[in-house]
């Protein structure tokens, strides 16, 4: 499985991948146009939005070749219904009706006429994956870009029926109108006579803009929303295609441990199960789980482990492993330290920790396996769906364009589900089964050891102010933990922003945010403080070295509707705040606490939380996102962390990890600013950001005394 | 090994052969195909696996199908009658209380039990039902407003 383990090297940021080696899927699309009927097929070269997607990484991504193939975005069929193709998943974060929207929405249609094909391998562009926020600012214009392709042509077919000019001509409602004349034609009669075929539009049509918007900028009720309280909806564990054997894997006990004996022979024989070696991989599949455990459970094994450092030990070994590293990436500088230290009147030093966290979303990693001679379907919640292809081209050598990942709309992720392990499980295990399908789904316990985690890290700061409260100097150093806002956003001439990696400890990556959490919580606890050593109200320090615009806007809107400053009216009482930009969006978050004196223990009372991401698709969908981000964040702030000794976790149940739950759910106030003038940035990872320090920082406020580490309080909550 | 069972679930009987020790979500998922009902912690400590047993809820991944065999069973499969959905599963719907779906079936059936009991529950008193119930994408403040609202619903005689 070396292939897959490319994916645990620790890099700064996840989201910066090879570029993939493209090919046609023609046979699938061909079928599948089968079933859409003839109509209108929109292709644009993919070229450039995969180029976006390809951010320079370590591994030289940049240099490789991007893709040239044509994917197809749009089918317009002679029924009238609309259907989008994006490489994207839905997770949850409700893509799936956002990017309707906006199809519908540049088409001139209805939002009942649109259905979405997502995140399969085989009728899908490709796409790099579900991550980095990106949907929503890639998508929307590549979406809009063609459907406004697909009116001009119907627009076009509409004036060479009447011969007429195009001008004038109007598209709206799903139809073509003529105003001169009244006349009307349906896009379904538009493109029903005559297939439109494949068409290659310019792709420098204008695309409406938010201001224009009648379908997007609503809160569209979610696609398919009613599949979801009936429980008809099937996730890839819901999957039972005819046939099907359950797998399932046996574990090392630890961490790097390896097989030193192997006997299966009581284990062989019994009833179904097949069992399944190759190399230190152990599997079976069964027709039951319960049969497949059983078998495992007989197999005779030894092995050898390896003495490795507990969770106490953890910071003095980020600290003191760090790589010296002389990637210019990992550096940024502005004016001189020098400089600004001698032009600080005071200063101030801080060290901050963050702990290792895990996903834990509530479906577990999870496959389906099927093998057809040399060809390949596998069924599976991933945001990778191209990237679990091409891994699993590579451990079973046969071709991509006979791989297909299929992702069914997906029980959540949070950036947890990008590597392919349960997919090159359940298809090695499939393997052996001639050609029945194999479905493996991870247990919690799996979950929790055998994922990856937001990788733990150290965060320095060393600052000063001068004596109008201006900051001169600002360094930072981020050991592990990553360089997403690593550089401050507020204004100081002299800065040095530096990431320190250090070699994995436990398996890392991405997770909703990545560093940004991090590097938020160190900056804006330490301005708290250095608001404290000016004299000056949080708030107001803040503002007072800020120029950008966006910026101190959802501060204004965060503490108008807080109610900022507040007094203290009882004891243990404490409101804090916290503020942060990350691609393209802003988030200013407000938080009342109150500390039991006695037990130390910590009540959150209210949170309110001012976002703007420039112009919202779906209102509706985005709060649910914010306020959302707001609860999964406070479990990171307060109690969440993982606990690892000798190679094992030993928290790994949800009765012995603490994630949100009702009590813990504070008055939750999220305040939208729709910015009609700026394009859609994504909104799934920059809401949980702030929520930390603002936490942090009413403590401070409360009971001044600084809690420099991430969870702030892991036994006292 | 295997032992031949009667279950009653939704109102239907099904003749299931089982170790009688299995836990009714396996059998519920695996053999039966009702998969609304969702596997998450198989320790009882999440609710995704959530059913009504006699009419109170139980997690099914700590329940024996042999003790299940007992009582009629409701999975959410079972809570739409004819094409209508419980008020429940419509507050849910009209209020969009989940986002990625997958406790949403634990979180309803949770929810039913709870108004089965206690009609007109206090926020606290919704807060206490559900606490054994996990949403990863945060969207416990809607659940909450759903529960009223349906609380409401259902004691206008909209039932």
């Amino acid at each position: 499985m070396n292939s897959a383990r490319r994916w645990l090297e620790p890099e700064p940021e996840r989201y910066e991948f090879r570029a993939l080696p493209m090919h046609q899927f023609a046979l699938g699309r061909r079928d599948f146009f089968k079933i859409l009927g003839a109509g209108l097929v929109v292709f644009a070269a993919v070229k450039s939005l995969a180029a976006q997607e390809t951010a320079p990484g370590p591994l030289g991504f940049h240099s490789e070749e991007l893709p040239t193939d044509i994917g197809a975005w749009l089918h317009l069929g002679g029924d009238g219904k609309v259907t989008g193709f994006v490489g994207k998943a839905e997770i949850g974060q409700n893509a799936r009706t956002s990017l309707a929207q906006t199809i519908v929405d540049e088409l001139g249609m209805p939002f009942e006429n649109v259905q979405m094909v997502m995140a399969d391998t085989a009728l899908t562009p490709f796409d790099a994956g579900t991550f980095g926020s990106r949907t929503t600012p890639t998508m929307t214009p590549q979406l809009r870009k063609m459907a406004s392709a697909a009116r001009d042509l119907l627009v076009g077919q509409a004036a060479k029926r009447w011969n007429v000019p195009v001008q004038g001509l109007v598209a709206a409602g799903a139809r073509v109108t003529n105003p001169a004349t009244g006349k009307v034609l349906t896009y379904a009669e538009l493109v029903s006579e005559q297939s439109l075929g494949s068409q290659i539009p310019p792709l420098n049509d204008p695309i409406k803009p938010p201001s224009e918007w009648t379908i997007a900028g609503q809160s569209v009720r979610k696609a398919n929303a009613r599949d979801f309280v009936t429980g008809s909806h099937r996730y890839s564990t819901d999957l039972r295609p005819d046939g099907m054997l359950y797998g399932k894997v046996l574990r090392p006990p630890s961490f790097g441990a390896t097989l030193v004996s192997y006997d299966d022979s009581s284990a062989k024989g019994i009833g179904d199960v097949l069992i399944v070696r190759d190399g230190d991989f152990i599997g079976a599949a069964a027709s039951t789980v319960a049969a497949a455990e059983a078998a495992l459970s007989r197999i005779q094994l030894e092995w050898k482990e390896v003495p490795q450092i507990s969770d106490k030990e953890l910071f003095s070994y980020l600290k003191n492993n760090a790589q010296p590293s002389g990637e210019e990436r990992f550096l940024q500088t502005k004016g001189s330290l020098a400089s600004g230290i001698a032009a600080a009147t005071r200063s101030l030093e801080g060290d901050f920790t963050v702990a290792y966290i895990a996903h834990a979303p509530l479906e577990p990693r999870a496959a389906v396996a099927q093998w057809s001679g040399r060809k390949l379907t596998v069924w599976m919640g991933t945001q990778r769906p191209f990237a679990v292809r091409d891994d699993l081209a590579d451990i079973f050598h046969v071709s991509e364009k006979d791989i297909r990942v299929i992702v069914p709309d997906t029980g959540s992720a949070y950036g947890g589900k990008h590597t392919s392990d349960a997919a090159l499980e359940a298809a090695r295990l499939a393997r052996a089964t001639a050609g029945r399908p194999v479905k493996l789904v991870w247990t919690r316990e799996e979950e929790f050891t055998w994922a990856y985690f937001r990788p733990a890290g150290v965060i320095e700061i060393k600052s000063g102010i001068d004596d109008n409260g201006k900051l001169t100097t600002w360094e930072v150093h981020n050991y592990h933990s990553g360089m997403s806002a690593i550089e401050t956003p507020y204004d100081v001439p002299n800065q040095l922003s530096q990431y320190h990696p250090v070699p994995l400890l436990l398996r890392s990556g991405s997770y909703r945010g990545l560093a940004a959490t991090a590097n938020h919580f160190a900056r804006e606890m330490h301005m708290d403080l250095l608001a404290q050593l000016a004299g000056v109200d949080p708030l107001q320090f803040r503002l007072a070295n800020l120029s950008d615009p966006r910026m101190k806007a959802v501060l204004d809107a965060g503490a108008e509707a807080f109610g900022w400053p507040r007094k203290r009216i009882e004891e243990g009482q404490g409101f804090g705040l916290a503020v942060g930009r990350e691609k393209n969006s802003y988030v200013a978050t407000f938080a009342e606490i109150t500390v039991d004196l006695k037990t130390k223990k910590v009540r959150v009372k209210k949170l309110v939380e001012a976002f703007e991401c420039g112009a919202i698709v779906n209102p509706d969908g985005l709060r649910n996102q914010v306020v959302g981000a707001m609860i999964q964040g406070m479990g990171g702030a307060l109690f969440e962390a993982i606990e690892f000794q000798n190679g094992r976790i030993t928290n790994n149940r949800f009765s012995s990890y603490r994630v949100p739950r009702f009590r813990d759910v504070p008055e939750i106030e999220a305040i939208l600013l729709d910015r009609k003038d700026i394009a859609p940035a994504g909104a799934g990872e920059t809401p949980i950001m702030a929520v930390a320090p603002a936490i942090g920082n009413a403590y401070f406020n409360a009971m001044g005394v600084r809690l420099n580490s991430l969870p702030l309080l892991p036994s006292a909550s | 090994m295997g032992e031949s069972l009667q279950l009653e679930i939704n109102g239907k009987k099904y003749s299931v052969n089982y170790p009688p020790d299995t836990p009714l979500l396996y059998v519920l998922r695996d053999e039966l195909g009702l998969t609304g009902t969702k596997y998450g912690c198989g320790e009882g400590m999440c609710g995704a696996c959530t059913v009504l047993l006699g009419g109170a809820a139980r997690r099914s991944c700590q329940i024996s199908v042999s003790v299940a065999a007992s009582k009629p069973i409701k999975t959410i499969e079972g809570l739409e009658k004819d094409g209508t959905l419980h008020p429940v599963q419509q507050a849910f719907l009209d209020l969009g209380a989940f986002q990625c779906g997958y406790c949403t079936s634990g979180m309803i059936m949770s929810s039913v039990s709870l108004l089965q009991s206690n009609p007109h529950p206090t926020r606290e008193q919704i807060v206490q039902a559900m606490q054994g119930n996990i949403c990863r994408c945060g969207t416990h403040p809607r659940i909450v407003e759903a529960i009223e609202k349906a609380a409401a619903q259902l004691s206008a005689g909209g039932k």
